[in-house]
């Protein structure tokens, strides 16, 4: 399956949108936390985990969803949210900590939430599996469209809640996609020394459903692989596990000194980045023009702008805010 | 004596024990080469090795459960959690195996080993990494649990835990680790026992029971009432379970009033445990009511100013004190 031409473009400019606006939020990050790193310091305190170089896991996959098809992501949550149509001002007024957040600033960076198009993470390793299959069941039930996909690292594969949710996909043959976002890297664990299979995607035989290997971090890769898997599940076949080779370009976290790294890694990763790949393969084929890139670099630029300026702008909750939706007003 | 800090207390805890017994061994998520995710095991690889500092997958049932076959078995294992949150997808292997192993073997069998790591919130890490597991912990008969406040008693509490018979769930402050306090000599091998409070400030005034991250704050009010004429009797009781219940009510009884401090939610746990033992024991002592600082009862929201409000406080303290001194 290959995207048409619009569909590649969305795919380039989404992948920028998400760098570009991670690049924006390192920046502001790092406000108040140097010289000396301090997790505490700044407008934007707590973890941040960056998911720069992994943009063509969520844009080759995310490109056959609608808004009615659910997605659970992890603690690496933004080019997935990006991709899947979160909104970008609320999204970044979550991160900030803000009222005018998704969640009016009670979830936070890894924990974005929006029912509007069906996209929640969790930041405990493996468990947005359970409740995406559990999504898929409940449309399957009430006879609605709509397939789900699961974002996980290739280290939540040794959960035991990714075997007893892939049996269960399989068993009842429902609309699951999981997808494992192989960046080679649990924080400092390579996957050779957690991980007893070299490719992931060999476990599907164990459950009698495909699974496909996509290398290389190609975002046209994926997106053939991944809609052909949801077409599939679309069709009433039944779930796929999928593995994509890709990339983290930074740390597990900010303040992570990759000491783990062999040498010379990370320069070999900056080499094969996948977005100016893409750009120059679409510039090559014509598929972009020179100005069409300007214009892109531009759209980008000022939507990232508004999202923060309005994310800056936003006021911090009420204390009051505290104590709401712990549990739903009783009516 | 010297000072060093919390991290650097639970290493020496740690060093000290593995190499007084080779039974003795470590494992979780980041423990080895990377030395920790807050590098309380630096240096244990480098001097024991892999057989004995051992870096699992991101698999907490599987290593807990693990650790439990080797305590049954001859080995004294230490299962770290990166954090205590993800002691949850190990919670059965704690409770119903950890737990059970010595009863429902008749006593035929022991289970001596520790589950430790840091608990309670860090800064902005929002719902899901940031409970105070001390509730969810004291209410299984077959756990012993301590929570230090201090270098001196995360070293001696962890070095008698590891040489418990029974399963300890040792639980670190997430933000104590670079706190700086006085500890004994290093030859000094000073074991703290478990089930035994301690005094950190004498007085007449009020009784402040308090552990963990706010046992400082308890502190802290203690010296700002001082100025005042208020002289708070602070308890740490270390360990929760088995409860020091002879301290806290000896001290009641003095003071004739209680503040109970504590960062879990506000429902049940050892908070309205400790209530319990002192209406029961020091009824006709207590001038006022028992007071409770807790963490308000809401998942943790993530935004700074609500994290700020939801966690206890030194005012909040002082409050609680003012309140049951009706001054
Ligand atoms: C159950 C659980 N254990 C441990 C953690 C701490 N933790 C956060 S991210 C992470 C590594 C995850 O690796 P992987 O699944 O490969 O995803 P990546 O970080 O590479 O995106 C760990 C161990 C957690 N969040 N949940």
């Amino acid at each position: 399956m290959q995207p048409g031409r619009a569909e590649k473009r969305w795919m380039y400019e989404t992948m920028l949108l998400s760098r570009r606006y991670e690049e924006a939020i390192e920046k502001i990050y790092l406000e108040g936390k140097q010289p000396r790193f301090d997790m505490a310091a700044g407008p934007i305190p707590g973890e941040m985990h960056l998911s720069n170089g992994q943009e063509p896991c969520a844009v080759g996959v995310i490109a056959h969803l609608e808004a009615h098809d659910t997605v659970t992501a992890t603690h690496r949550p933004h080019h997935q949210a990006i991709a899947k149509g979160v909104d970008l001002k609320e999204m970044t007024a979550e991160i900030f900590g803000k009222k005018a957040g998704l969640s009016g600033g009670r979830g936070g960076h890894m924990h974005l939430l929006d029912p509007r198009v069906n996209f929640v993470c969790s930041g405990i390793i493996a468990q947005g599996l359970g409740p995406a299959l559990g999504a898929a069941l409940s449309r399957t039930m009430q006879g609605k469209p709509g397939v789900a996909v699961a974002f996980i690292g290739e280290g939540a594969v040794n959960q035991g809640a990714f075997h007893e949710t892939m049996n269960l996909a399989a068993l009842w043959n429902l609309p699951l996609i999981v997808v494992v976002e192989d960046n080679a890297w649990g924080i400092s664990v390579s996957k050779k020394d957690s991980t007893a299979v070299e490719r992931n995607h060999v476990r599907a035989a164990a459950y009698g459903i495909p699974g496909h290997f996509v290398p290389d971090n190609d975002p046209i890769a994926i997106y053939d692989v991944a809609g052909e898997a949801i077409a599939r599940a679309r069709r009433g076949e039944g779930p796929t596990l999928i593995e994509i080779e890709t990339d983290r370009l930074a740390g597990h976290f900010m303040g992570d000194a990759e000491q783990y790294r062999p040498e010379g890694e990370k320069d070999a990763l900056f080499a094969r980045d996948p977005i100016p790949r893409l750009r120059d393969q679409m510039l090559a084929a014509g598929e972009l023009s020179a100005e069409d890139v300007a214009s892109i670099d531009a759209a980008v630029a000022r939507r990232i702008d508004e999202a923060v300026a309005f994310a800056r702008e936003s006021p911090y909750p009420e204390p009051s805010d505290a104590l709401e939706h712990a549990f739903h007003p009783v009516t | 004596m010297r000072e060093i800090r919390y991290r650097e207390a639970l290493r020496e805890a740690l060093m000290e024990e593995m190499e007084r017994d080779g039974t003795v061994f470590l494992m979780g998520e980041e423990v080895g080469h990377y030395e920790g995710a807050y590098k309380v095991s630096q240096g244990l690889l480098a001097q024991f090795g892999e057989q004995r500092v051992i870096d699992t997958p991101i698999a907490e049932a599987g290593f807990a459960g693990i650790g439990v076959g080797a305590a049954m078995t001859g080995l004294r294992p230490i299962i770290e959690f990166m954090t205590w949150n993800f002691s949850f997808v190990a919670f059965d292997q704690i409770i119903s195996n950890a737990a059970k192993i010595h009863q429902m073997s008749g006593g035929k069998l022991t289970c001596p080993m520790v589950f430790r790591g840091p608990n309670g919130a860090a800064k902005q890490v929002a719902a899901q990494h940031s409970h105070s597991v001390d509730p969810f912990y004291t209410n299984i008969p077959g756990l012993y649990v301590v929570m230090p406040a201090t270098p001196r008693d995360a070293k001696g509490l962890l070095k008698t835990s590891i040489r418990n018979d029974d399963p300890v769930v040792f639980l670190e402050g997430e933000t104590l680790y670079n706190l700086k306090g006085e500890v004994p000599e290093e030859d000094e091998d000073e074991l703290i026992p478990l089930g035994v409070a301690r005094v950190a400030r004498e007085g007449d005034g009020c009784t402040v029971v308090a552990w963990g991250r706010p046992f400082h704050n308890a502190m802290e009010a203690a010296e700002i009432l001082a100025k005042d004429g208020i002289e708070l009797e602070v308890v740490d009781p270390r360990t929760l379970r088995p409860l020091d219940t002879d301290a806290i009510v000896r001290s009641v009884k003095k003071t004739n009033r209680c503040v109970v401090v504590h960062e879990h939610w506000p429902y049940g746990g050892p908070g309205a445990e400790i209530v319990d033992v002192v209406q029961r024991e020091a009824f006709d002592y207590l001038d006022a009511p028992v007071e409770r600082v807790a963490a308000w009862d809401v998942p943790m929201p993530y935004a700074s100013n609500l994290e700020e409000l939801v966690l206890p406080t030194t005012e909040r303290v002082l409050e609680a004190v003012r309140a049951v001194s009706y001054r």
